[in-house]
């Protein structure tokens, strides 16, 4: 069942929570909706449960237009952030629930309820109360809650976002093979980008109620489509600069821009992810940028590398790998001429921050 | 400030209270008990001396055989239930209205809850009287209509539910709070109804802080006196209640038949302290279970 949204807005009083937002989620596939707090990921998740009813815009299951529908009809399984399971209910009321409410046979219900705990390797824990569980037992038991009543779409708000670290990254795990075994349209939300791209396969960046790119991970963290999305999805050296026939001038480093073959020079601002910055001792040419190392830390996959560039006067992080950084020996404090491999440039007309 | 902190914590309880002057400390714990003694151990107990004064008997005998007595206490029978279900009805809305939204006036609806705890009930009555009385507005339009609001049951009920308003929902709305809407979302989520989410979520997990509330205003509407003594018109064998019966038998001579019915409130009363005890811990206890959950969540 593909889900797809179009033009969907959203006010609470003053506030625009969505703004014309339109998503396209195909059948089968894991979606992330990713953006800081107040992006409004998680009002479109509720939209689309029918938990929240939108100013304008429609929402189609299929080719069916599900937007005046009750949470009931459309038969969607929604797992809170914070879980919601009933406190006063056992484990294996807790899973039923969905069905109960739907009158369904008892020999039904307890086969399917079995079936899910199963599934969500939970068996034995029937007669606990939530109370008894562990976080991620808690969030295990809300997913095969979601699931009983045989959603036809599964929504995830912050899934893992109440979790340590340890147990959060198990569940990732485990819900990108659960996805593989059942294939349900899934659409998920998180402000985590390392959780969106390791779980998903789309994502979409959303910031103050609008999508700001949508693509696969791997699309997204190569394209960014704008700043915000340079700036979020990871660490980022932001250099302000000059485009003009065809070249962007970075201070001395030149970068070739044929997207701006004019003779008018316009401001620009340059990104650079620090994996994408090199160090050479010699300023090769024209592209280098003089700076001096400040701090070095080797320890990790990478070495992490802080220089301040006397030109921009700004500090700059460069990771190198650890081949190259042993081959360049660096001290703190020597001079050293930054390269940078790659470079997005955006022009601020482009867009708003 | 640390310094005293400390302090503090290096005294037990006991160390603390010995270093005040042992006169001291008896004359406040003895002046405690008198009063106690004086204004409710005293009484209680007389009302218990005076009602079994002449036996068993003549006690069985004082609360069946006159007519009027069963009459008042079927009466209390019949509107303790009927106001305490429209407050069960009120409380569960108003409570549900201010925990879950925020709307215009909903600390005005908060204080207003309040407010019967603030009138003497007598002038409650007496408000009926001018709004149904046959003097009141709707007087000649209710007799014109042959309904008979004061004076009757439906007034008795009316005066006895607005005395006792504040009870469900006062325990109801901090319960509520607490335990917030999440669970309830998820049951509509799940394809619940509004009823089915109401009786199998919202109810079971405030079932304490519910009975609790009924508990005591049921105590409060079966002893209720003033309002209904204005809009009753205390008529022997039609609208006198049980306190209503009890203040009549005592004007008369000899009085011990309203001792006999007065024990009768007391052991309610008793009662009632008990089941107090009991479902006040029961309902901390929703309500702390809900903060730890919240609590656990966060920190899971």
């Amino acid at each position: 069942m593909s889900i797809t949204v179009k033009h969907l807005s959203k006010r609470f009083g003053n506030f625009v929570a969505l703004d014309d937002v339109s998503v396209e989620v195909p059948t089968g596939s894991l979606l992330a909706l990713l953006g800081p707090s107040g992006s409004g990921k998680t009002t479109l998740l509720r939209i689309v449960a029918g938990l929240e009813t939108p100013d304008s815009g429609i929402i189609l299951h299929h080719d069916e237009d599900v937007t005046e529908r009750s949470p009931k009809e459309r038969n969607v399984g929604f797992v809170f952030q914070h879980y919601a399971l009933f406190r006063h209910m056992t484990v294996f009321e807790n899973v039923a629930f969905g069905m109960r409410v739907r009158r369904r046979p008892k020999a039904e219900v307890t086969e399917r309820v079995h079936e899910l705990l199963r599934l969500v390797r939970l068996e034995g824990l029937e007669k606990r109360f939530p109370s008894q569980l562990s976080g991620g037992q808690r969030q295990r038991i809300a997913l095969a809650r979601a699931l009983a009543v045989q959603p036809r779409v599964l929504l995830l708000d912050e899934p893992f976002g109440a979790l340590d670290a340890k147990v959060r990254q198990e569940l990732r795990q485990w819900l990108r093979r659960l996805h593989e075994e059942i294939r349900l349209t899934t659409v998920f939300v998180t402000h985590d980008q390392e959780e969106a791209f390791e779980v998903s396969d789309r994502v979409v960046v959303m910031n103050l109620g609008r999508v700001e790119q949508e693509g696969t991970p791997q699309h997204v963290f190569d394209h960014p489509a704008n700043p915000f999305v340079m700036d979020f999805l990871g660490n980022v050296n932001v250099f302000h600069g000059r485009a003009q026939e065809g070249k962007v001038l970075l201070g001395n480093m030149e970068v070739e821009y044929p997207q701006y073959p004019h003779a008018q020079s316009r401001d620009v601002v340059g990104y650079v992810r620090p994996h994408e910055l090199d160090i050479n001792r010699t300023p090769n040419g024209k592209s280098g940028l003089p700076a001096t190392v400040l701090q070095v830390n080797p320890a990790g996959s990478v070495a992490k590398v802080r220089v301040v560039s006397d030109e921009f006067g700004i500090a700059l992080n460069v990771d190198l790998p650890l081949e190259r950084y042993n081959e360049l020996a660096l001290t703190t404090g020597e001079t050293v001429y930054v390269v940078p491999r790659r470079v997005r440039v955006f022009m601020p007309d482009d867009y708003v921050i | 400030m640390q310094v005293d902190a400390q302090w503090l914590k290096a005294q037990s309880p006991r160390q603390r209270a010995h270093q005040e002057p042992a006169i001291l400390r008896w004359a406040l714990t003895g002046a405690a008990m008198a009063t106690i003694a004086i204004l409710i151990i005293i009484p209680v107990v007389n009302v218990f001396v005076q009602a079994f004064a002449d036996g068993w008997r003549a006690y069985g005998r004082y609360l069946t055989e006159d007519p009027d007595t069963r009459h008042a206490m079927l009466l209390t029978l019949f509107v303790a239930p009927a106001a305490v279900a429209g407050n069960v009805l009120f409380g569960i809305a108003a409570a549900w209205a201010i925990a879950r939204f925020r709307f215009r006036g909903r600390t005005m609806l908060t204080t207003l809850i309040d407010l019967p705890f603030a009138i003497s009930p007598v002038v409650v009555g007496l408000t009926f009287m001018l709004l149904f009385g046959q003097q009141g507005y709707f007087g000649p339009w209710l007799q014109a209509h042959g309904i008979k609001i004061v004076f009757a049951w439906p007034g008795i009920v009316l005066a006895t539910a607005f005395v006792t308003v504040p009870f469900v929902a006062r325990e109801l709305i901090p319960v509520m709070e607490a335990i917030g809407s999440d669970e309830e979302t998820a049951a509509v989520s799940l394809g619940a109804s509004g009823w089915q989410m109401f009786w199998r979520v919202t109810v079971p997990n405030v079932k304490w802080g519910l009975l609790y509330g009924v508990i005591l205003c049921s105590a409060r509407a079966i002893g209720e006196f003033g309002a209904v003594y204005v809009v009753s018109g205390h008529i022997a064998g039609q609208t006198d209640t049980i306190p209503l019966r009890i203040e009549k038998l005592f004007q008369a001579y000899p009085n011990t038949g309203s001792y006999a019915l007065a024990s009768l409130l007391m052991f309610l009363a008793l009662f009632t302290l008990a089941l107090k005890v009991v479902l006040e811990r029961k309902t901390r206890q929703e309500i702390e279970a809900a903060a730890a959950a919240v609590t656990d969540q966060v920190s899971a």
